[in-house]
């Protein structure tokens, strides 16, 4: 009996030689353990070197895997074979980023974005001795740690629809990133001239595709929304910063 | 000029670079990585970071359970240094926002960990690597200075009349290939799991730096010490943290039975006792695995045989609190849940105890370059690292390396000299002849996988949790020809753009350089000694053995091994005794 095989159509893009992306379809062996990821490797060890694509931790964490599957933003090592049944899958780069060559995306404008809105404890006066940690409560932890969850796999750019329109939108994880510095009870600062503009929280049409694709759970909708309120106040209560 | 350039961005050369930009504001610092800063592999350590805080611990007991864990095998002036400034280092991240798990009245929470005597273990639940490297990159975008080479791969290293002037980089956007010129050069690069074929290592994992170094002429340390991590998940290798035996996990036989207890690991107790059982030292562990798969004591699945990790008697809400991204990875990528069901889980490489040759400070036998975190060997690790040390190491050690190299910068300020230029170009050509077919032809040539796939098999069945002299001696000429065969092998893709097929087979070419010395190392040294297990040679022997093995590339490209001497302070050699 020849073994289940499943057929990956893969974007191609070589900008030395193609004018524009192109499917080209690879068969895979469909294993029921087989990630999307473990396709794209099979075809780049045994069938094609040519394709390219950014991997590593295979275990979801290092956020380097995101890629269009079947038109959905998701982790690639993630994402099981099995789940598309007989096939076949449509394997393209992350929407609304721009594309280097097959599956690798630019994501240097979200590097910038992301050391714009000063993702470090602000703190005024000088640290002290490195002899105590600052005194925070489970309960404080609790109020920004699923904000410090974002692994910057950029899934929720490319579900965004304000980014894939506007690139100089905040978006999603940046504010989120932001946020949870904001409430993280060490911190001193409420980043309000970054996130109170229009390209920022105001940008958001709270359309909530970016909480929907997240695959560790962030929330960066209900960040934004979050903020507005704060900044709503802020704008009533000039000293309500806090 | 840069004044010191750091290859890696992991979390040992984001603190060396931090350690530049605060401390020596004045000096250029540039991080080259072939990955995004926060891709790189520190961002998987799930478990935590020892560093004595709690009131019944003490410098000595992190001191003694490190060298006794490393089986006498650690130089203990580094391990001072390191139990030391581990605690700083560990309430520096907290100062920049790392997000440790917390106790009721706020201070940082500790927990135990394997080989550990005390409750020590910093965590952020179970993504404490995560969190610190995320806290690390994040407070480095503070230092706008530090330069940045995202995405690009270092192929060489320039060194010159015994001193290293800078590095040869390949920008994978561009296909451009730089020499980049610098001071002092910080080899931060991490471990080299990837030369064998079942392991909890990313990708990247492919032990770049090392081979830099050796190539360079710089001797690697103790190559042969390869941890085996007992819990990986069968066909994925992903690792199910150690804090999940920390917080009450069993390993459990086909027979439903603690099995660690016929191995002198003590006696079951049903919650966990620090230094026993479940919570003895990872070499003898998975040690005990092998003997239950002789005894047939093991369960068989279509990839390999297994024992069972049992999380079911903790309960859901204690799972969720303390080791979440357990639960995640079961579920996503094993199907199944923790607080219900068992976890088949076997042994799976972890860890190189071995690296480039260092003193305290990260220094190599090279002028103006340096090693630190996994690359590197101070050693504090010895013949077996606990759980939870490394974090710590690559913090302290990154820091040093730092340091020292933003010394050596600010004392050496001649300028270029010509073998940046001509080292640079003949490395271009090198690589351009590689990439567009001319030096072997699309047509000819193996695949690299299947190169890279007999190497990894070669290691694993030479080089492995048990070891004989026959197979080691084998696995020696094996390695010879695959290195033969790897300059020769096909590479399809002609792109300057973004060619990953070119970089796999750099990567594959430095792991055949590593995977050489660590079969040479472990041919060498005739005895057994914590996660070296020779079967021909069953017990330590201190007397001819208690040393580092140094292994050098002859000129001819193969390795040559020699002895070198270990640092003891406090801690005779003494026996390892766990559980009782
Ligand atoms: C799954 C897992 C869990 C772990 N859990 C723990 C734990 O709980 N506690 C603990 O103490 N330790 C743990 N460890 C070990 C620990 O995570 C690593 O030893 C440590 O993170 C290594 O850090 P590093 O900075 O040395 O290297 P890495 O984080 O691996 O970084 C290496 C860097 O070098 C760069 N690089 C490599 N080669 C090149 C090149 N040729 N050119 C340019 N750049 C290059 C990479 O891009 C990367 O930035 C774990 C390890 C694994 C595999
Ligand atoms: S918020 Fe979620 S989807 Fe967006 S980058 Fe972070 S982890 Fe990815
Ligand atoms: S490979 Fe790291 S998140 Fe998928």
């Amino acid at each position: 009996m020849a073994a289940e095989t499943i057929r990956l159509d893969v974007a191609r893009y070589r900008p030395e030689e193609d004018a524009e992306p192109v499917l080209q379809s690879y068969e895979v062996p469909l294993r029921p353990d087989w990630a999307v990821l473990d396709g794209l490797a099979h075809i780049k060890d045994h069938l094609d070197g040519t394709l390219s694509f950014r991997w590593s931790c295979r275990m979801g964490i290092c956020g380097s895997c995101g890629m269009d599957v079947d038109g959905e933003p998701r982790l690639t090592c993630g994402t099981f074979l099995a789940e598309y049944g007989a096939g076949p899958v449509r394997i393209e780069p992350l929407k609304g980023f721009p594309v280097i060559r097959d599956l690798v995306v630019d994501i240097d404008g979200f590097l910038a974005k992301l050391s714009s809105v000063r993702p470090w404890l602000v703190r005024e006066g000088e640290e002290p001795p490195l002899t105590a940690e600052y005194a925070q409560t489970p309960a404080q932890l609790d109020a920004y740690k699923q904000y410090s969850m974002c692994i910057n796999c950029m899934l929720c750019y490319s579900a965004c629809p304000v980014y894939v329109l506007d690139p100089d939108f905040l978006g999603p994880a940046a504010i989120a990133l932001a946020q949870r510095y904001n409430l993280d009870s060490r911190d001193m600062d409420d980043r309000f001239d970054v996130l109170n503009l229009e390209e920022a929280v105001w940008g958001c049409t709270f359309v909530g595709d970016c909480t929907r694709v997240c695959p560790k759970h962030v929330d960066p909708a209900e960040a934004i929304q979050r903020y507005k309120v704060t900044a709503a106040l802020r704008s009533v209560l000039p000293w309500s910063g806090r | 000029m840069i004044d010191v350039l750091i290859v890696g961005g992991g979390g040992a050369g984001l603190r060396a670079a931090i350690a530049v930009a605060e401390t020596a504001p004045e000096l250029t610092v540039a991080v080259v990585s072939k990955v995004y800063p926060m891709r790189s592999h520190t961002v998987s350590a799930e478990g935590g970071a020892a560093g004595v805080i709690g009131i019944d611990d003490s410098l000595d007991e992190h001191c003694y359970d490190t060298v006794s864990g490393g089986d006498w095998l650690c130089d203990q002036d580094a391990v001072e240094a390191f139990v030391r400034e581990a605690p700083r280092e560990l309430i520096q991240l907290e100062h920049w926002g790392c997000p440790w798990s917390r106790e009721p009245d706020g201070r940082v929470a500790v927990r135990p960990f394997g080989g550990m005597k005390r409750l020590r273990t910093w965590y952020a639940a179970d993504k404490t690597g995560f969190h610190l490297l995320h806290t690390l990159f994040q407070t480095t975008l503070r230092h706008p200075w530090i330069r940045r080479y995202d995405e690009w791969y270092v192929t060489s290293l320039v060194v010159d009349d015994g001193r290293v002037h800078g590095v040869v980089a390949l920008d994978l956007r561009t296909g451009r290939v730089e020499a980049i010129p610098a001071r002092a050069v910080v080899l931060a690069t991490g471990g080299c799991g990837r030369v064998f074929p079942f392991t909890t290592n990313a990708a990247i994992k492919t032990g770049d730096g090392m081979a830099l170094a050796y190539r360079a002429g710089a001797p690697l340390k103790d190559m042969e010490f390869v941890q085996y991590h007992p819990t990986g998940l069968p066909f994925t290798g992903i690792l199910i943290t150690e804090a999940a035996r920390a917080e009450g996990g069993w390993l459990l036989n086909r027979d439903g039975y603690r099995y660690l207890q016929d191995y002198d690991l003590g006696t079951p107790t049903p919650t966990p006792k620090l230094r026993s059982m479940e919570l003895g030292p990872r070499d003898r562990l998975s040690q005990a695995f092998v003997h239950e798969q002789d005894k047939g004591r093991t369960i068989d699945t279509p990839y390999g045989p297994v024992v069972h990790l049992d999380l079911r008697h903790l309960g859901a809400a204690k799972i969720d609190a303390r080791i979440p991204f357990v639960r995640e990875l079961c579920r996503s990528y094993q199907n199944l849940d923790p607080a219900t069901d068992l976890i088949p889980v076997r042994p799976v490489v972890h860890y190189m105890m071995g690296g480039v040759h260092t003193d305290l400070d990260g220094a190599t036998t090279i002028a103006g370059l340096y090693a630190a975190g996994e690359t590197a060997c101070v050693s504090i690790n010895g013949a077996n690292r606990l759980g939870s040390n490394s974090l710590p190491e690559i913090l302290v050690f990154g820091r040093r390396a730092g340091l020292a190299a933003a010394a050596f910068a600010r004392s050496h300020r001649e300028g270029e000299p010509p073998a940046v230029r001509s080292q640079g170009d003949d490395e271009r050509r090198r690589l351009e002849r590689a990439r567009d077919g001319s030096s072997v032809g699309s047509s000819g040539g193996e695949r690299i996988a299947d190169l890279r796939e007999r190497m990894q098999h070669t290691l694993e069945g030479a080089a492995g949790i048990y070891r004989t002299g026959d197979a080691l001696a084998k696995a020696v000429d094996t390695l010879a020809d695959l290195c033969e065969r790897a300059g020769e092998a096909r590479v399809e893709d002609t792109s300057a753009t973004f060619n990953t097929e070119l970089i796999t087979l750099l990567e594959l070419r430095a792991m055949l350089d590593v995977a050489r010395t660590i079969v040479a190392c472990a041919l060498g040294r005739e005895e057994s000694r914590g996660a070296h297990q020779r079967v021909d040679f069953p017990a330590r022997d201190d007397d001819a053995y208690l040393a580092h093995s140094l292994v050098h590339r002859a000129p001819d490209g193969t390795p040559s091994v020699g002895l070198m001497p270990v640092t003891i302070t406090c801690w005779p050699p003494g026996e390892r005794v766990y559980g009782r």
